[in-house]
Order: structure tokens, then sequence, then C-alpha cells
């Protein structure tokens, strides 16, 4: 087999692993924990009795390695089971929500990553000198703040200072294409600065690298302008560490929409969780939790295997 | 080396924060949970930053917010650390099964986001101070294990290591009094940027309702109370919000000096 395919299938087979145990843990330690759902269900009140029924009616009383392996069936076929506060299917009520959490992390996406590799560039290009120390003591601020502290500020400013948007982004079903990119523009912006400064700075340092290695010196002592050396010679070398900075970060924003979701009552999966945290609701925590991990997961792993593809060491084995 | 004006700045800021929080019940000027105002304020000689949601005095609930904020962030980022350090020392010096057993530990926690960890965990377990302590220290202390596991490696191949491995020293006596010493100065930095997201986590928990419960409050949970405001243009949900950000920025001033002083020291590229 060819080396590449090879390192490709490993990876894929080590993600698929690590999903697998995260589901475990996601099951078997939070059933490790002290709290017992039948009690959550019925109160401190219940009796003795009532507690024995109920957990017999939701199976509680089988041993907990048997329920995972049902639980586990289950989400293979699309069955996430019943929410324990309202009775609802759970894959029912995800289904649309997270149709609206990718719109709104695609969105921002769409935005941040051009934005963030042409800041990088240019940061990279004036390397210590005001461009660069300018976008650096920027972006390092908005690191500095959680995302629903960076939320409440772009809130004030662009709903008060200048009115330009609604503060509450309500997407209904039935909405046109434009109304919705009208009523997320809010959230997007906030999630656009909180993953910008992450993907710029890696950027920033990943073509920096690429800049100190010899080839570039070389063009640049056959009189090369800078910026054709940027774009000739450093930039098709950066692309590679640069789009697995991008995935990195894209996982990222898959944390900062859960918050950001919160903070503009948007109506997706990452509220959903966090209501259901609340009302301590675990099947819709845990098949939530999950979705949420397989993401990042799998971002995670497309970073590893774009950057395996890229790398011409690996493309011409000795 | 002189001081550069950012990590003074730095200092001075975090300094001021926690002798704010040491000194809270002397300074506050009313009880955490009084209500003595009408509701949102605008600030006045009386109430210095206006009242909140329910007409309690914002400055007092703020000082009282960086007593709690800081405290539970400096429980877990010691917490991260020390748990952190320790193992990341052990995994390198045993090597072997031990440190296979913790590295692939870690891979598995660092796999997930650690707000999505911390949500599963918290629709579990009671909310209360120890639990929210432990839950962030924890989960936090993977990011320290990596960190310190890779510099007690290049440690453990020192002479000086091995000569004290053939003196016959026990283990803790090398990890303690041999590593230690000399993995400090990169570490330090690394408290810093911990404690940093202590502060962040447990503001984005008490945010989301899932952290610090009333009566007790945190700034993350006065920006939740007071987050209606700002659709009337009531900014009370900014100063809690000014307060975090601040603290995070001066925290990370300081943290990134000492991170270029250290890493100029050992003759790195940093500077």
């Amino acid at each position: 087999m060819h080396p590449v395919l090879k390192l490709v299938v490993q990876r894929i087979a080590l993600g698929l692993l690590l999903l697998l145990a995260v589901s475990a843990v996601i099951f078997l330690g939070v059933e490790a924990l002290p709290g017992d759902t039948a009690q959550a269900i019925l109160g401190q009140s219940a009796t003795e009795q009532s507690l024995r029924n109920l957990r017999e009616q939701m199976g509680l009383d089988q041993p907990a390695l048997t329920r995972y392996f049902l639980w586990l069936g289950g989400v293979l076929t699309g069955d996430l089971g019943t929410a324990l506060s309202n009775g609802a299917d759970i894959a029912q009520s995800i289904g649309g929500r997270l149709g609206n959490t990718l719109f709104l992390a695609g969105c921002a996406a769409v935005i941040a990553v051009p934005l963030a590799i042409l800041l990088g560039v240019v940061a990279a290009r004036h390397a210590g000198r005001w461009p660069d120390k300018l976008i650096s003591g920027i972006t390092l601020t908005t690191i500095s703040l959680p995302e629903f502290v960076a939320a409440y500020f772009v809130i004030y400013l662009l709903t008060q200072v200048i009115p330009l948007f609604q503060p509450v982004s309500m997407v209904l079903p039935g909405m046109g294409f434009w109304a919705r990119l009208n009523a997320v523009a809010l959230p997007v912006i906030v999630l656009v600065l909180v993953v910008l400064a992450h993907m710029m700075r890696m950027t920033r340092a990943a073509i920096l690298n690429v800049m100190q290695s010899a080839y570039i010196e070389t063009a640049e002592l056959k009189g090369l302008t800078p910026m054709q050396v940027v774009w000739r010679h450093a930039f098709p070398n950066a692309i590679a560490p640069v789009v697995s900075v991008v995935m990195i970060n894209l996982a990222y924003l898959v944390v900062g929409v859960v918050v950001v979701e919160v903070v503009f009552s948007y109506n997706a999966l990452g509220k959903y969780l966090v209501d259901h945290v609340t009302k301590r609701d675990l099947p819709v925590v845990q098949a939530v939790g999950l979705i949420f991990a397989a993401v990042y997961i799998f971002l995670n792993m497309a970073a590893d295997i774009i950057s395996i593809i890229a790398n011409p060491r690996l493309r011409h084995p000795k | 080396m002189r001081m550069p004006l950012s990590a003074m700045l730095g200092l001075i800021l975090t300094g001021g924060f926690v002798l704010v929080a040491i000194f809270a019940q002397q300074i506050a000027p009313y009880a955490i949970d009084s209500t003595v105002g009408g509701v949102w304020d605008s600030p006045s000689a009386t109430h210095l930053l206006g009242t909140d949601t329910i007409g309690r005095d914002i400055l007092s609930r703020l000082i009282y917010g960086a007593q709690i904020t800081i405290f539970v962030a400096l429980c877990a980022s010691v917490l991260s650390f020390s748990l952190g350090t320790f193992l990341g020392f052990v995994a390198a010096v045993r090597g072997g099964w031990v440190d296979q057993f913790l590295s692939r530990l870690v891979d598995l926690v660092i796999a997930i986001p650690s707000l999505i960890v911390a949500l599963v965990l918290l629709s579990v377990l009671p909310l209360n101070l120890t639990v929210l302590i432990l839950v962030i220290g924890v989960l936090d202390s993977t990011r320290v294990f990596r960190l310190s596991r890779a510099v007690a490696m290049d440690i453990a191949v020192m002479d000086y290591i091995e000569a004290a491995r053939l003196r016959g020293e026990r283990q803790s006596w090398i990890i303690f009094r041999e590593i230690l010493p000399n993995a400090l100065s990169p570490l330090v930095a690394e408290f810093g940027l911990r404690f940093i997201f202590a502060i962040l986590f447990i503001s984005t928990l008490s945010f989301l309702g899932l952290g610090i419960q009333p009566p007790l409050t945190d700034w993350g949970g006065m920006v939740g109370e007071n987050k209606g405001g700002l659709i009337y243009g009531k900014s009370a949900a900014l100063v809690p919000a000014g307060a975090i950000a601040l603290l995070a920025i001066s925290v990370n001033l300081v943290a990134d000096w000492i991170l270029s002083r250290t890493s100029s020291l050992k003759g790195g590229r940093g500077g």
C-alpha cells in the first residue's frame, strides 16, 4: 500500500477508535458519578416502590455495560432515546437545531477563514513593525476575552451606540435565506471575532516558520520583491500548516457556538444542550455532547489528514 | 533585564484585583444581596456603578464577585497545576506502561472540548464550589500534563539525573529535588495561562447558570443577571464583563513577559 494512503487509513482508524472511547466516557463515566436518574425525575419525596418501578421501566436495573451497548446501538441507528424532561424524541429535536447550528458556524467560517489568512500574511510580511504590532495587539486582547464578554461588547456597540442590528436572533422555520442571514449577523460577527484571533496568530506563526527557511533567503538574495517572496515561495509551502490551523480553529468554533447561541437565544444545538444541563436531562446531554465531540474529533482528524497529504516528503517514498 | 511597561501595568492591575478580593468584606459599601436602590439606576454618588436588575449595588457585588472569581480560579489552577505537573513528571521518570496509560488517558480527555465535558459532568454532579473547582482543575490538568511531561523528558536524560539514580535516590527525590527546580521557570508562565483559563471557564459556566449559585455571585453570573438591560440601553452587564476582560488581559501581560524571559534565558527564539 502507498505510504500516504496507509497513514491516512491509520489516522481514520484512530479517529474512530477515539470516538468509540469518547462515547464510553460520556456514557459510563457519567454512570460512575454519584446521582440517580430515577431519583432526579421523581424528586426527593419518591417512595422506594415508585423508584424501583421507574428504574425497571427505564431499564435502569440492568448493568451499566448492557445499557451502554443498547445506547450505542441506538445512536448508530439514529435512535437517541427520549428526553426525561418532556418525553420528546431526542433525534427529532436535534434534527432542525443541528441545521441552525451548522448555518451559524458555517457563516462565521466563511468570513473568518479568508480574513484570518489575509491578516496573518500581512502580519508575517511586516513582522516586528507597526502593522504586525497593531494586529497582534488587537488579537491578543480578543483572545483574552471569553465568548460571552465579547458578545455583550459587540451587542452594546452595534445595537445601542450604533443601532444597526436587533439584539436577539430569532430564526423561524420558513424564513428565506436572506432573512436568516440578517438574523444571524450579530452572532456571526461575535464568532468571527472569537476565532479570528487564534486563527490569525497561528497563520502568522506558520508563515514566519516558513520564512526562516534557506530557500526564502535564496529568493530574497536573488532580488525578488518581498511580496513575490511571500506569494510565490512562502505561501505554497505554508498551505499545509495553514490548512491544519484553520481546521483546528473550526473545531474551536464548535465550542464558541454553544455560548454564543445562549447569548442570542438562538434556537440551536448549543442552547438545547445548556437548557437540558440545567434541567439535568441526562439522555439529551449525552446525545448532544456526543455530537459535539464527534464534530470536534472529525475536524481534528481532517486537519491531520490534510497535513499528511500535503507533506511532499511522504508522497515520494525512497 | 528591565521590566517592560506592559508587564508592569499587568502586575499592578493583577495585584490590585487580588487586594480587592482579599479585603472585599472591608471595602464593599453594601452587602452582597441587599436591595438598596431602584432597578438599573444610573451611576450616582451613593452607587458609584449604579444598581442591578433587582436594585442591588453593582460595585459591592463586583467586589464580592472578585473574591469568588479569583478564589475559584486560583484553587482550580493550583489543582490543575500540581496534579498535571506531578503526573507529567511521574510519566516522564517512570516511562513504560505508566507513561502510556497516563498519556492515552490525557489524549482521550483532550479529544473532547473542555466545555462540553464540563457540561456533561455538571448535568449529574451537584453544583457547589468544591465540584466546580474539581471539574475545572482536573479537566485543565491535562494541558499542564503535556507540557510538564515534555519538559521533564528533556531533563530526565541529563547527567545529574543519571548521577542521582546511580546514587540510589528514590523516585520522589528525583522528581521533587532534581527535576522540579530545573523545570520551574517554563512552568511558572504556564501557571499564569492556566489561571486565565480558569477565570474564563468559571465565568462562562456561571454565565450559563451552571457555575456559582445564588446568593453568592461571580462576574460571569453578574453578566448573566444583567444581560436583559442591554436591550433598553442599560449597560450594567458591561461592568462585570469589563472586569473579566481587564483581569484576563493583565494576567496575560504578566505571563507573556515571564514566557519571553524564560525562553530568552534558554537561548530560544522568543524576544
